[in-house]
């Protein structure tokens, strides 16, 4: 159970990061972290005791595997968060450019 | 860009094909081994990123390279798209994403049906926007300079 | 008939890149193709709603289920996925055919097209998968291109909107991540009937997973209410939908918040959770909260899509307070009579909002690509020059604020009617001191943009009215406003609106006719 709170904990961390941080790239990371603990939220879900990679090779045919579907999600979800994290920091570097800094308490052109 | 010392440059350039070599691997066994497409894309994709971080570049070149990229990208999306759309076709237009070749011996290199080739596919389509999503960012850094 | 049902998804898709190839060799192939695909998409979308019943099912690579157990990817196509499917075809063929012209204005216009078709790829395949987890991953492929879309300027603005936009909406993506990964924890499987089957089963045991369902509850209702903007999420709305391109304001309003927020909320709490009273309770207080905020928030601005933005959460208050009353009668097992009607009104106000919301954005567009500017205290007198513009907003405006015999008097007259049949009269008061707010910061619309003065400043700058296309999509769009009306009719809703009712009413149907039993 510890490790499944140590996992919480550490997407906490993540959301700690991008609610009090006032860098755009430190935001970046936040959220990246937070992805990274519920991709091994996933594959922990996913985990038999004594289970072997879930392919099959000669020999191995009915030796014990671990559950396939958390990991097949967590490619998909890798994916994503490259395609997220990418668009950020484009974007990012694109604000950088505008405005000359990554603090968000200067770049606030908009607001009501 | 601008390229690094002539140390980073010679061991770039030896280790680079072996790099590509095992992402064509990893590509190529993606049915019997762990890795595949995704995994075998990123790590070609990686080679490209070595070449133009220890070599440098100029900018057209790379906005060059950029068209090249995004076109191979598409490019190998769309042949993703064909080939599931040709399980519908030879499914009788039932079943999309069916698997219409043979599917061969477990633990050879040809088997598997389609699932190789549509290996193949995402590989290139990965590579293409990894080595894209990197160049485009070089691009914007090098144009911020001007 | 149901080999056609992955079309939704492939046209698009297949569109989106064939773009992106074709599109550098070329010029202005996007311009034509991409219409032709929107109105294929349409087509279909006809094609199915007056042609085929009930539940059709599309299991992609052609998996049977083993022991009743579900394993391929489910499509399922029911009523209410095909009024959804109809919101997203028909305004985003209007908002598509209107950006011909508007775009021009752009440097890169071939990746408007490109990002455009694979936001509707991503809505539709939202709308139509059986599947929790391929939900996330067509909500993931819209809401990346939606980010892009935001800050598609790139301009100061644009580009702080795209970012808030997208921190706030990575942080939604990864806490229905988190409670995706919760229920498959819990339940063992990712098929919506068969997780229905599985927490009915397992909810009449113990006590603690009953506190498990409602931790995935809150998550979801957080991670989804975030993407729908309901309050407390409420607050990127206004800055992306206000700084984007104006079709695609029109399509985050009208149609993104719908499919990715409303629509799967509705399809997870009807559908897949057993019904809980406190949970209904939740979702009708944030949408009623939302209603008001919305509102209040509205009158005070003088942009003039800012106040359109800040009326989309107030609208999406609305959907979600009529939707929320059918989920409580039906929880605490009142008429079930009732629970139709009030359903009935908040979908029948989704349908309506996209229609409306989309025109009035669009007129705003136009006001913008001919004037320059989205302060309506520089505007004034805009209904000498651009007579059509001017006409459609003010039909906007009317079937907004709920003026008969506009579509948006009949779906808000239902949703009161049916507040005060389920003895919430506190909720129908709102509901009614809302529409009068509504019609107050409509009037300051109108008045400060296109009345309030004769107009000659506009006139010596010799602005036209705008082009054909933009003209075309909004006189459509207004004519829409007023036929919608007519689905008040018992015969003309028994096709558009009873099925997708029937479907949220008989909440336990949807899994026992998917998975066969």
């Amino acid at each position: 159970m510890i490790i499944y709170i140590l996992c919480f904990i550490l997407f906490l961390v993540g959301l700690y990061g991008v609610v009090s941080k006032r860098n755009l790239i430190k935001i970046i990371i936040g959220i990246a972290i937070m992805e990274y603990s519920i991709n091994l939220f996933f594959i922990m879900i996913g985990y038999i005791e004594g289970g072997t990679a879930p392919i099959i090779t000669k020999g191995f045919e009915h030796s014990k595997f671990v559950d396939p579907l958390p990991q097949a999600m967590i490619l998909t979800s890798i994916v994503i968060g490259l395609a997220t994290t990418a668009l950020l920091l484009a974007v990012a570097i694109r604000l950088y450019q505008k405005y000359g800094t990554f603090d968000i308490n200067k770049i606030k052109d908009l607001k009501g | 860009m601008k390229g690094m010392t002539i140390i980073v440059k010679k061991i770039g350039q030896i280790i680079c094909p072996v790099i590509f070599m095992f992402g064509l691997y990893i590509i190529l066994h993606g049915h019997l081994t762990p890795g595949g497409g995704f995994a075998g894309g990123v790590i070609m994709a990686g080679a490209f990123i070595l070449q133009i971080l220890a070599n440098g570049n100029i900018l057209p070149n790379l906005r060059k390279e950029e068209e090249g990229l995004e076109f191979m990208e598409s490019a190998a999306i769309l042949g993703f798209l064909i080939l599931a759309g040709l399980g519908l076709l030879f499914s009788g237009g039932v079943v999309f994403f069916a698997n219409f070749l043979d599917k061969g011996e477990l633990g050879k290199l040809i088997s598997g049906g389609f699932i190789p080739i549509e290996n193949i596919v995402v590989g290139a389509e990965v590579c293409a926007a990894i080595a894209t999503i990197f160049i485009a960012m070089v691009v914007y850094k090098d144009e911020e300079k001007k | 008939m149901n080999s056609l049902i992955p079309l939704f998804v492939i046209i698009p898709l297949g569109c989106a890149f064939l773009m992106a190839m074709l599109g550098r060799f070329i010029k202005n192939i996007n311009k034509f193709i991409t219409p032709i695909f929107m109105l294929s998409l349409v087509y279909l979308t006809f094609h199915f709603i007056i042609n085929s019943e009930g539940t059709l099912i599309y299991k992609v690579g052609g998996f049977e289920p083993v022991n009743g157990i579900p394993i391929a990817i489910y499509m399922v196509m029911d009523g209410l996925t095909k009024l959804i499917l109809l919101v997203i075809s028909l305004v985003g063929f209007l908002a598509i055919f209107y950006s011909l012209s508007y775009t021009k204005q752009y440097t890169s216009e071939r990746k408007f097209y490109v990002l455009f078709s694979l936001m509707i790829a991503g809505m539709n395949g939202i709308v139509l998968s059986g599947d929790i987890f391929n939900i996330f991953v067509f909500l993931e492929i819209a809401a990346i291109s939606s980010y892009a879309l935001v800050a598609f300027g790139v301009e100061k603005q644009q580009l702080e909107a795209s970012f808030k936009y997208q921190v706030l909406g990575g942080i939604a993506s990864l806490i229905i991540l988190l409670a995706i990964g919760l229920i498959y924890w819990n339940t063992g499987t990712l098929n919506i009937a068969d997780i229905s089957r599985q927490l009915t089963i397992n909810c009449s045991s113990p006590t603690g997973t009953n506190v498990f369902i409602k931790f995935i509850s809150v998550l979801l209702i957080a991670g989804f209410g975030l993407k729908a903007a309901i309050f407390p999420f409420h607050t990127w709305l206004p800055d992306a939908h206000s700084s984007a391109p104006s079709p695609i304001s029109a399509m985050l309003s009208g149609v993104l918040i719908k499919a990715v927020g409303i629509y799967v909320i509705i399809r997870l709490f009807f559908n897949m959770f057993p019904l809980s009273y406190e949970l209904s309770m939740t979702i009708t207080v944030l949408g009623t909260i939302s209603m008001i905020i919305g509102g209040l928030l509205a009158i005070g601005q003088w942009d003039i899509k800012r106040m359109l933005a800040y009326s989309s959460i107030s609208q999406i208050g609305y959907i979600v307070l009529g939707l929320g009353i059918g989920m409580l009668v039906l929880a605490t097992g009142g008429n079930k009579a009732v629970a139709a009607l009030s359903i009935t009104g908040g979908l029948f106000h989704l349908l309506n909002h996209s229609i409306f919301k989309g025109l009035l954005f669009l007129s705003a567009g136009a006001v913008e690509y001919r004037t320059g500017t989205r302060d309506m205290r520089k505007m004034g007198g805009l209904s000498e020059v651009l007579p059509i513009t001017s006409r459609t907003s003010l039909v906007g405006s009317l079937a907004i604020s709920g003026i008969p015999p506009f579509n948006g008097f009949f779906s808000k007259l239902i949703i009161i009617i049916a507040a005060i049949q389920a003895q919430y009269y506190v909720l129908a008061f709102l509901a009614v001191l809302v529409s009068v707010i509504t019609i107050a910061y409509f009037m300051k619309l109108q008045k400060y943009t296109f009345y309030n003065n004769d107009g000659s400043k506009w006139k010596e700058k010799k602005i036209k009215e705008v082009p054909f296309s933009m003209a075309f999509s909004m006189i459509v769009m207004a004519l829409l406003c007023i036929t919608l009306s007519l689905l008040v009719i018992p015969d003309v809703r028994e096709i558009f609106l009873k099925p997708a009712v029937d479907v949220l009413i008989n909440t336990a149907d949807y899994s026992t006719k998917i998975l066969g039993m």
